[in-house]
C-alpha cells in the first residue's frame, strides 16, 4: 500500500500546480453525499471538473459511480453537500436544469423510448421546429450525420425496438453530442461496443476535449481509462480514495486502488485437459435476416468463444437456438434433438442463455431479488404449484455469497443494484436452471476488474464440472483470455475458427472484418 | 470463487414491505367512512354498510378477475356484456329444465354459468394471445358480440327467471350466513382464492412477470400465451360467479344488464393499486376499490350536497386521483 500512498501525494501535488486562475473548476462537487433511507451510497465526495480535461471515475461495482454521475446531472439530488458551477452555487432539481447548464449524461443503462424512431429519440424533448411545426427532415438528416460519425448506420426511421443493443447505445451517446454541452458524462459507454466503435467513440471524446469541454468517463475497461484520462478519481464504497494524474497509473495500480488490495491475474490458467465429446451440435441453423446456415459443435468441458462485429448476428443466432426468434435447423444436446420452437423446452433440455440486455430482457427491475433469481427455474424451484418462499430466500443468500453480489439490503429491487451486481444476479438466475450448456452473451458487461476475474474463474469452474460454455463477447481480449476455441461470425455467417496459438487479436479481427484471413492464419482444433 | 467479507451486514428482507400503493386504498376507505359518518351518522349502521358492500359484490368479484388480466398486461372490456350474456343463458337454461328437474335446475344452471364463463374468457384470451390482437380491440369486439347476443336472446325485452325457481334462488343474493349477506361472503371467498393464486402459487409470479416485462418473462422460459390465456379464463369464471349472484337481484336478464360495469371494474382495479400497464396485482386493494366506488355512490345519495346524478362524475374524479397518487408515490 505504500506505493499507493505515494501516488496519492504526487497526484495531489500535480493537481495543485495546475490550479491556475484561468483553469478554474467548471463544476465542483463539495462534500456531496447520497443516502437511500438508512443506506449510504455516497459519502462526502469532493471533486473538481476542469474544462478541456478528461476525468475518469473508476471503482468497483456498487462503489457509487453512477449515483455520483446522476447527482451531477440532476437526476437525483444529494442528501448533503453542494454543487458549484463556475464558482457559483447551483442546485439541479431536474435533469433539464443540468442540461440547460450544459451538462449531459449518457446513462449506463439504455433509456430510450422503444416505440419511437431513432431520430425521434435523438431529439426527444428538444425537437427542432420550423414555421411552428416539427422539422422532421432536418432532424432525420442531423440524426444520420451524428450517428455516422459514431459509425452507427441504422436508419433514422428505424424503430428503436428493432435495432441492436449496440446501436441503441450509440443512439444514446449521440443524444449527448447533439448540443454543445460543456460537460459530457459517459457512464460505461463502451460496455456493449466492439473494437471499431470503441475507437470511434474514443476519438470523438478526444475531440470534445480539444473543443474545451470537460468529459467525465466511467469504464471498467481500464485500458481505455489509461489511454484517455488526464485525471483518474477512484471511488471505493461510496468514498473518494483520491484523484491521480492519469498517465502515471498503470492498470494494475488502478485495479489496486479500486479494490484496496492486490489482485491476482485477470485470466485463469488455461486448462491443458482436452475437451470432451460433443455436447451441443447445431446444424444448418438459420435465423431469417440475421444468421445463415450455421453449423458448429460445443464440447464437454470446453469454453467456446463467438467473436464478430456488431451486427454479425451472434446474439440473434443464439436467440434462435433458444427458441426466442423464429429459426430453422437442428439443435442436438448430447445427441438428443431439441425443439427450438419453445423457449421452455430449450431451457428444460439444459441450455441456459444469459442475455446481453439485462435491463430489457434479463431482470424485472421493479421486482425484488428473490423472484428475479428463481424466475426461469420456477418449476424446478417450487415443485408443485405453490411457492416455497423460504427456499427462495435461502437460494438468494447462497447466490449472494457465491457470486459475491454486493448489496446493502435483501429487500432492494433488482433495478436498485449497481450495474455490475445486476449482471451477477442475472448469472445466478441463469445458472439456477442447472444447464449443461451455458451461453453467456457479454459475460462481463459492466463488471469491474476484480469481479471479471471472479467471473472468468467461475466460467472455468463450470466447464471443470463437465458443462460446455459458450461465450459471446465484444471484448476480444476476453475471448482470447478464456476461450479454448473461437468461432468468428461476419454478416450472419460463420467465417472461420481460431484456436491454440493462432488465437490472436490480429487473426480474429481479420476474420471478423474480411475474408482475407481465410487461409493460413486459421488454426485447426488443437 | 472467493467470498469477500462485506464490511457492513446486509439488511434482511422484511417479510412485508408495505408501501403507499398497498395501504392507500384501505386508508381511503376508512377516510370515506369517517366522512360518511360526519355527514349522516346512519351511514355507519350495520344495515347501511351491509347494503353498500352487498351491492358492490358484483363489481368486486369481476374486478378480482380483472386484477389477473390487468396484472399480466391485458385488459378486458367485455366483462359487463359477458355478465349479461351469462345471466341470460343461465336463466334460459334453468327455466327450460325446471319442469323436468325441479329445484335441481338451479345448481345445474350455476354449472352452466361457470362453463359458459370459462369458455367466454378462454375465447377472449385466445383472440388476444394466439390472434395477437390488442386486448382493447379484441375485447371491444367481444363486448359488442355478447351485448348483441343478450339483446337477441331477450328479443330486446327481458328474460325473467321462472316463478317456480324464484324463491329457491332468492337467498343467493338476499340470504345471509351468520348474519353476513351471502354476496359478501362469496366475494371475500373469491378474493381469498385469488390472492392465494396470485401470491402463493407459481402462476401468480408468472402473471406479474409477464405484465412487468414480456421480454424478461419470455427469456425466462415463461409462456406468454399460456399465462395471458389463463388470466382471461379466470376473468371469465369470475364474471360467471358474479352473474350467478346477480340473477336473483332483479330476477331477470335484460339488454341493459351490466352496462358500463367494465368501467367500474377497471376503476376498482386501478384504485386498488394495480398498475394499468401491468405488474404486481393487488387483489384486496381491488376489493377495497369496488367498495369505495359503491360507498361514494351511497354517500351522494345520503347527503344533500351533491346530486346523485353526478355519481359517475365523482367516480371519474376518483380514478384520476388514484392514478395521480400512483404516479407521484413512485
Ligand atoms: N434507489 C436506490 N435505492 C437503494 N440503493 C440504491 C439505489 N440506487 C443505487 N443504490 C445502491 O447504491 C450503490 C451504488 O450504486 P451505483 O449504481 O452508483 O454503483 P456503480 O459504482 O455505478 O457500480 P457499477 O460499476 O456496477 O455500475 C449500490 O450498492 C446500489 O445497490
Ligand atoms: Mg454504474
Amino acid at each position: 500500500m505504500s506505493s499507493v500512498l505515494s501516488i496519492e501525494r504526487e497526484g495531489e501535488r500535480v493537481v495543485a500546480q495546475k490550479a491556475d486562475p484561468l483553469r478554474h473548476s467548471l463544476l465542483r462537487a463539495e462534500g456531496v453525499s447520497k443516502q437511500y433511507g438508512p443506506v449510504t451510497v455516497l459519502s462526502d465526495v469532493t471533486l473538481d471538473i476542469l474544462p478541456g480535461e478528461i476525468h475518469a471515475i473508476i471503482g468497483e461495482n456498487g462503489a457509487g459511480k453512477s449515483t455520483f454521475m446522476r447527482l451531477l446531472s440532476g437526476y437525483i439530488e444529494p442528501t448533503a453537500g453542494t454543487l458549484a458551477l463556475n464558482g457559483e452555487h447551483v442546485r439541479f432539481a431536474k435533469p433539464e436544469q443540468a442540461q440547460d447548464a450544459g451538462i449531459a449524461l449518457v446513462h449506463q443503462e439504455i433509456l430510450l423510448a422503444e416505440a419511437l424512431t431513432v431520430a425521434e429519440n435523438l431529439f426527444l424533448g428538444r425537437e427542432l421546429m420550423r414555421n411552428g411545426v416539427v422539422d422532421d427532415r432536418t432532424m432525420r438528416r442531423l440524426a444520420t450525420e451524428k450517428l455516422a460519425e459514431l459509425g452507427c448506420l441504422v436508419s433514422p426511421n428505424a424503430l428503436v425496438r428493432n435495432i441492436a443493443l449496440a446501436d441503441r447505445q450509440l443512439v444514446q451517446i449521440a443524444r449527448a453530442l447533439l448540443d454543445d454541452y460543456r460537460i459530457v458524462i459517459f457512464d460505461e459507454p463502451t460496455a456493449v461496443l466492439t473494437g471499431e466503435e470503441v475507437e470511434r467513440l474514443l476519438a470523438i471524446i478526444l475531440q470534445l476535449k480539444e473543443q474545451g469541454a470537460a468529459v467525465l468517463y466511467i469504464s471498467h475497461r481500464l485500458d481505455e481509462v489509461q489511454r484517455l484520462a488526464d485525471k483518474v478519481t477512484v471511488l471505493r464504497d461510496g468514498k473518494k480514495i483520491g484523484t491521480y494524474p492519469g498517465r502515471t497509473l498503470s492498470q494494475m495500480d488502478m485495479a489496486r486502488l479500486m479494490v484496496g488490495r492486490d489482485l491476482a491475474a485477470l485470466y485463469p490458467e488455461k486448462r491443458t485437459k482436452a475437451a470432451g465429446e460433443a455436447m451441443l451440435t447445431v446444424r444448418d441453423l438459420s435465423v431469417p435476416g440475421f444468421a445463415k446456415n450455421i453449423s458448429f459443435q460445443a464440447h464437454k468441458s470446453e469454453i467456446l468463444g463467438f467473436a464478430g462485429m456488431i451486427g454479425a448476428g451472434r446474439t440473434e443466432l443464439f436467440e434462435g437456438i433458444m427458441g426466442l426468434r423464429p429459426a430453422t435447423g437442428t439443435v442436438e444436446l448430447e445427441g438428443k434433438p431439441i425443439n427450438i420452437r419453445s423457449p421452455r423446452a430449450v431451457l428444460d433440455a439444459g441450455i441456459g442463455y444469459l442475455t446481453e440486455d439485462r435491463k430489457g430482457k434479463g431482470l424485472l427491475l421493479h421486482e425484488r431479488l428473490a423472484p428475479n433469481l428463481t424466475l426461469s427455474a420456477l418449476t424446478r424451484f417450487h415443485p408443485g404449484i405453490f411457492l416455497r418462499r423460504s427456499r427462495e430466500q435461502d437460494a438468494l443468500r447462497t447466490a449472494v455469497e457465491q457470486y459475491d453480489i454486493r448489496l446493502k439490503s435483501f429487500g432492494v429491487k433488482a433495478g436498485q443494484l449497481s450495474g455490475g451486481n445486476q449482471q451477477k444476479l442475472l448469472l445466478a438466475k441463469v445458472l439456477l436452471t442447472t444447464p449443461s450448456v451455458v451461453v453467456i452473451d457479454e459475460p462481463t458487461r459492466g463488471i469491474d476488474i476484480a469481479n471479471k476475474a471472479q467471473i472468468y474463474a467461475f466460467i472455468q469452474s463450470l466447464v471443470a464440472e463437465g458443462k460446455a460454455c459458450i461465450v459471446i463477447s465484444s471484448e476480444m481480449q476476453e475471448l482470447i483470455g478464456i476461450c479454448d476455441r473461437i468461432l468468428v461470425m461476419r454478416e450472419g455467417r460463420l467465417r472461420g475458427e481460431v484456436s491454440g496459438d493462432a488465437m490472436t487479436e490480429h487473426n480474429v479481427a481479420l476474420l471478423a472484418i474480411s475474408d482475407a484471413a481465410a487461409d493460413g492464419n486459421v488454426g485447426g482444433r488443437k | 470463487m472467493t467470498i469477500m467479507v462485506n464490511s457492513t451486514a446486509i439488511r434482511p428482507e422484511r417479510e412485508w414491505n408495505i408501501g403507499w400503493t398497498d395501504v392507500g386504498p384501505f386508508v381511503a376507505l376508512i377516510v370515506l367512512m369517517l366522512i360518511g359518518f360526519l355527514i349522516n351518522p346512519d351511514f355507519l349502521s350495520a344495515t347501511n354498510l351491509g347494503n353498500v358492500i352487498t351491492r358492490s359484490a358484483f363489481i368486486a368479484i369481476i374486478a378480482v378477475g380483472a386484477t389477473f388480466v390487468i396484472s399480466c398486461g391485458g385488459l378486458d372490456l367485455s366483462v359487463g356484456s359477458m355478465a349479461a350474456f351469462i345471466t341470460g343463458i343461465t336463466i334460459l337454461f334453468m327455466n327450460r329444465m325446471a319442469p323436468d328437474w325441479g329445484m335441481m335446475a338451479i345448481p345445474a344452471g350455476m354449472m352452466v354459468a361457470i362453463v359458459v364463463g370459462l369458455f367466454c374468457g378462454l375465447m377472449n384470451g385466445l383472440i388476444v394471445t394466439i390472434g395477437r390482437i390488442e386486448p382493447f380491440i379484441a375485447t371491444l369486439g367481444t363486448m359488442g358480440i355478447f351485448r348483441a347476443l343478450i339483446t337477441y336472446m331477450s328479443d330486446g325485452g327481458s328474460i325473467p327467471i321462472d316463478r317456480s325457481l324464484r324463491d329457491a334462488y332468492r337467498p343467493v343474493y338476499f340470504g345471509t350466513f351468520a348474519g353476513i349477506p351471502l354476496p359478501i361472503i362469496i366475494s371475500v371467498a373469491v378474493a381469498a382464492v385469488a390472492s392465494f393464486i396470485l401470491y402463493k402459487m407459481k402462476y401468480g409470479r408468472k402473471c406479474a412477470a409477464v405484465g412487468a416485462n414480456e421480454d424478461v418473462a419470455r427469456y425466462s422460459g415463461i409462456s406468454i400465451i399460456k399465462t395471458r390465456t389463463i388470466a382471461y379464463t379466470i376473468q371469465g369464471a369470475c364474471v360467471a360467479i358474479a352473474a350467478i349472484c346477480y340473477v336473483p337481484r332483479l330476477g331477470a336478464a335484460t339488454p341493459t344488464t351490466g352496462v358500463l360495469w367494465e368501467l367500474q371494474v377497471i376503476t376498482a382495479v386501478v384504485i386498488g393499486g394495480t398498475a394499468l400497464r401491468g405488474g404486481k396485482g393487488h387483489v384486496w386493494g381491488t376489493v377495497a376499490g369496488a367498495v369505495i366506488l359503491e360507498l361514494i355512490a351511497n354517500l351522494m345519495v345520503l347527503s344533500d350536497f351533491v346530486s346523485e346524478y353526478l355519481v359517475a362524475g365523482v367516480q371519474g374524479v376518483i380514478i384520476i386521483i388514484a392514478m395521480l397518487i400512483q404516479r407521484f408515490s413512485k
